[in-house]
């Protein structure tokens, strides 16, 4: 089955990312596709690079920049809710006339669109983070 | 997947919650598609007129409220035990909405293809 998935939650906040992040490897590996991964909210935190953590904790952004590339996925990152947040890449960073850029690398910014249009080419949607 | 049901449940301010799933509600009647909006829990505040959240620095969220029929979402529910609870009643909102039992909310989850839980 083709399945969207909607990533909600900060990282840091919610158990949730690290949650969507497991069921993406599941569905991967049971056979499924994953038609799009689409970060709205604070879900897009999930996609800021710079986030850091101690050696022998997870670093939830990297692990999702691993399965993104590994499995070449599409990942989109809710513009209007990224850029309110700080998460942002470099074409943006121009736009507003300012410097540094921390989008992950296998990520793109775009509009819920993205969103609605993934819905509808997947058997199933499922929302990680949601109602907080 | 092509009809969503777009479910908030938190108030109009204290986060941007409510912004966010009137943003999604709106993006989805842009892109065509069928969209409804079910208001649960504290999202019942959403509707209620009269906002000034300029007392907190916020932003007003009645004018995007406003615009939904303009994009043809007209399809607004609100969970009638959550009204009840909350001492209020459909005439005080300030856009018509559909109140729904218990049997009416599992006939939503039935009748839409994407629920997503804002």
């Amino acid at each position: 089955m083709k399945f969207t998935l909607l990533i909600q939650s900060a990282p840091i906040d919610s158990q949730s990312s690290a949650t969507a992040l497991r069921f993406a490897r599941t569905l991967l590996t049971k056979g499924h596709e994953i038609e799009r991964l689409f970060f709205y909210r604070s879900g897009v935190q999930s996609a800021n690079r710079l986030a850091l953590a101690p050696q022998d904790e997870t670093n939830l952004p990297a692990d999702w920049q691993q399965l993104i590339s590994k499995h070449e996925l599409d990942a989109v990152v809710c513009i209007a809710a990224a850029i309110r947040r700080g998460v942002v890449n470099a074409t943006e960073t121009a736009r507003y006339g300012i410097e540094g850029d921390n989008l992950l690398e296998s990520a793109e910014l775009s509009g819920l669109g993205q969103l609605v249009a993934a819905c509808a080419a997947s058997d199933r949607v499922v929302t990680f983070g949601g109602g907080a | 997947m092509n009809s969503f049901l777009i479910i908030s449940r938190n108030p109009p301010y204290g986060s941007a919650a409510a912004r966010e799933a009137l943003e999604l509600a709106l993006a989805c009647a842009l892109f065509d598609r069928e969209v409804a909006i079910l208001l649960l829990d504290d999202a019942v505040y959403q509707l209620l007129p009269g906002h000034n959240p300029s007392a907190i620095g916020q932003k007003n969220l009645a004018a995007m409220q406003q615009s939904l029929p303009l994009y043809d979402v007209d399809k607004i529910f609100v969970c009638q035990s959550s009204l009840e609870t909350r001492g209020l009643v459909t005439e005080a909102l300030a856009l018509p909405v559909t109140p729904v039992d218990s049997q009416g909310l599992k006939a939503l989850m039935r009748e839409y293809e994407a629920i997503i839980n804002v």
